[in-house]
């Protein structure tokens, strides 16, 4: 599905990914982990197709097709999703009102009329109640006001609406308590299926416990150091990062 | 001839038309002196530093329309709200067209200036109200040296207007260069409500200057809501002089959706005479090409307890320029005042500029005053959020700019003026979606 071959990325001329290798297939849920200012949320961004970010070597293929030169919008129409870590306060534009426009623009770009006003009512509702979340919530503005854990649970919703081929949660974990990063793994859980693929970026281990990967990265310092199952996200757990280091510094 | 002289020696010419025994007469012979000792404003007066009108002024414009035109409903239904029953004021060329309007005089006068100004049963309104308000400003001395037809409005006391009055302006080309000085006179008595919609339009691309002043005055308790629809083609020039003169607990907003003409220059002047007095203006402006819009607000607190809402929305494309001169004057009897100013604007150009300066002038010393003014692009951070959800980079921008004007919308009582407005920023924006936000 997903296909990176030694990708390079700069901001301002500042190299942040320096060469990353990494395939994903239908139906995988990879873990990135790494710590602070290894590149995670850059590899994010720029496979969503944010501008800022220059690639400047190497490229990124979805299903075969190379798509460092499309736009973020066409990026989302083939089915990328990202869930933003911070995610972007929009006052005046209800949750409800941008699904559609969304959800609408997607259908277009594909060839689709615009979906019925009273199926997209029904997936309103099917998808608000499998993450728990008050219909009233869904009229309000786009995250205006919302706390951490409505944000990250606001995201899931939206990504459960849109039904990603590849969803990438970048540390969709953060400011959850226990009870919301349970509704958000059954969100994310729901997702999987043997069509599409997960990428979670995390710090912690304890977003694994509930979705559980198939593979675990590490990134550091812009390149991807070490590859296994699960059970190395349970090892940098334990040990923190530093043998890691160590052992790139070796 | 300039403009100024041929509108001095036009007035001898108006004379011949009108009753000049009338009252109003001396009235306006005072007002021409006064337009002639001052001239029209240029950039050397502090309050038109930001606007020229010389672009304007060059045409040799008529000032008296030949005849009367006649205009198809279906070829001009779209500009007036249609979609509810309202009573109808309508101009063609500076004329009143009979067929196009739907006047009363049951229980309220929804009539025409010009019968106001000759009919003996309106001579008391007249007297008392007519140019009672309206500064002596070079324009505004100008519109009322010709004054002579516009709408008439009256509705005495404890009437609650069903359907609102739409006052709708057009030019059809049939001159050359056209200037037109529409006079309106809205009086609303004790406990009265009335909705009222204006709208100017041109149907040709031969330049049109239009001089209009409103005056309104709402009267204990009263409540009036006026609604302004700046969507004119780019050779139509508008200059609204607007004065609202509020007595106690009456509740006064005004509206004005600025989104197209040559240059636009509104005037809008509360005068709060009276105790716990409401006043709202608010403003959604956005435009593109070489267009300007000047909005000169002033906001007088005279006594204690009123309060007072500016709010203002610019959004600027291309070469386009925008002023935004905003006045809360309270004086020292008026205690206790709330007064809240907000001027926000998004340039979407290099090229596009916004000069804005809000004057608050407070002798009171208990009041609660706030200002603020932003100027600003699109929030990048915004864009990419939205994009990546899927929503187009055009359809991003525009949800965006809706959502950005859209507290103005939210006092809006006319659910189909809230419709018509946002499907005509859909159209400016360039976007086909629902804005049901």
């Amino acid at each position: 599905m997903l296909k990176i071959n030694n990708l390079h990325a700069s901001v301002e001329d500042k190299a942040i990914l320096r060469g990353i290798n990494l395939e994903v297939k239908a139906g995988e849920v990879h873990a990135i982990m790494g710590p602070n200012g290894s590149g995670k949320s850059t590899l994010a961004s720029v496979i969503a197709g944010k501008d800022e970010y220059e690639v400047t070597e190497g490229e990124i293929l979805l299903e075969n097709e190379n798509i460092d030169e499309l736009a973020p919008e066409e990026r989302a129409h083939k089915g990328i999703f990202l869930s933003f870590q911070y995610p972007v306060e929009i006052p005046g534009v209800s949750v409800t009102n941008f699904m559609k426009t969304a959800i609408n623009a997607t259908r277009k770009a594909n060839g689709l009329p615009d979906m019925p006003a009273n199926e997209m009512l029904k997936m309103i509702r099917e998808k608000s109640e499998m993450l728990e979340i008050d219909r009233k919530f869904l009229s309000r503005s786009l995250n205006e006001g919302f706390s951490g854990g409505e944000k990250k649970r606001n995201e899931i919703f939206q990504m459960a609406m849109l039904e990603p081929k590849l969803a990438i949660l970048d540390e969709t974990d953060s400011g959850l308590d226990i009870d919301a990063l349970r509704i958000v793994a059954k969100g994310v859980n729901k997702l999987r299926s043997k069509d599409n693929a997960v990428i979670v970026i995390t710090h912690y281990q304890r977003l694994l416990d509930h979705i559980v990967p198939d593979f675990v990265h590490v990134l550091f310092e812009g390149r991807i150091v070490k590859s296994g199952g699960k059970e190395l996200a349970h090892e940098l757990e334990e040990k923190g990062y530093d043998w890691i280091k160590e052992e790139v510094n070796a | 001839m300039e403009l100024k002289e041929k509108l001095i020696a036009s007035f001898m010419a108006f004379e011949n038309l009108v009753d000049i025994d009338l009252p109003v007469h001396d009235v306006r012979s005072e007002a021409i002196k006064e337009f002639e000792a001052q001239g029209f404003p240029s950039k050397r007066d502090e309050a038109w530093k930001y606007t020229s009108l010389n672009s304007v002024l060059k045409h040799d414009y008529s000032v008296f329309p030949k005849r009367e035109n006649h205009i198809d409903y279906n070829d001009i239904k779209k500009y007036f709200i249609h979609d509810i029953d309202t009573y109808k004021i309508v101009f063609i060329d500076g004329k009143y067209s009979s067929h196009l309007s739907e006047t009363t005089h049951d229980g309220i006068d929804v009539c025409l200036m010009s019968s106001a100004l000759t009919k003996p049963k309106y001579r008391l309104i007249i007297e008392n109200y007519f140019n009672k308000v309206a500064t002596k400003d070079s324009l505004s001395s100008l519109n009322t040296a010709f004054s002579q037809e516009g709408a008439y409005i009256h509705i005495p006391k404890n009437k609650l207007v069903a359907k609102p009055i739409q006052i709708v302006h057009f030019s059809t080309g049939n001159e050359a260069a056209l200037l037109v000085q529409p006079r309106n006179l809205i009086v609303v008595d004790e406990n009265s409500h009335v909705q009222i919609i204006e709208r100017h339009q041109s149907l040709t691309q031969n330049p049109v200057l239009t001089n209009s002043v409103t005056e309104i005055f709402a009267n204990k308790r009263a409540i009036v809501d006026y609604y302004k629809i700046q969507n004119d083609n780019e050779n139509a020039s508008l200059i609204d002089s607007t004065f609202v003169n509020q007595r106690q607990e009456s509740i006064a907003s005004v509206h004005t959706f600025s989104f197209g003409g040559k240059l636009i220059r509104n005037n809008l002047n509360f005068y709060q005479n009276g105790e716990r007095i409401d006043s709202t203006m608010k403003g959604i402006t956005i435009i593109g090409n070489k267009q300007h819009v000047d909005h000169n607000t002033l906001v007088h607190h005279i006594e204690p307890n009123c309060e007072s809402h500016q709010d203002y929305k610019g959004i600027y494309a291309d070469s386009s320029t925008g002023v935004f001169n905003g006045k809360v004057l309270v004086d020292k009897e008026a205690q206790k005042t709330n007064a809240f100013q907000a001027n926000n604007n998004i340039l979407l150009s290099d090229k596009a500029s916004i000069n804005t300066k809000p004057q608050l002038e407070i002798f009171a010393d208990d009041v609660k005053c706030s200002h603020g003014c932003t100027i600003g692009q699109l929030d990048e951070s915004a864009m990419f959020y939205m994009r990546s959800r899927g929503v187009p980079e055009k359809e991003a921008k525009a949800l965006l700019m809706f959502a950005f004007s859209n507290n103005v919308m939210n006092s809006v009582k006319i659910p189909e003026i809230k419709q018509r407005i946002t499907k005509i920023i859909a159209n400016k924006l360039g976007v086909n979606i629902g804005f049901d936000l």
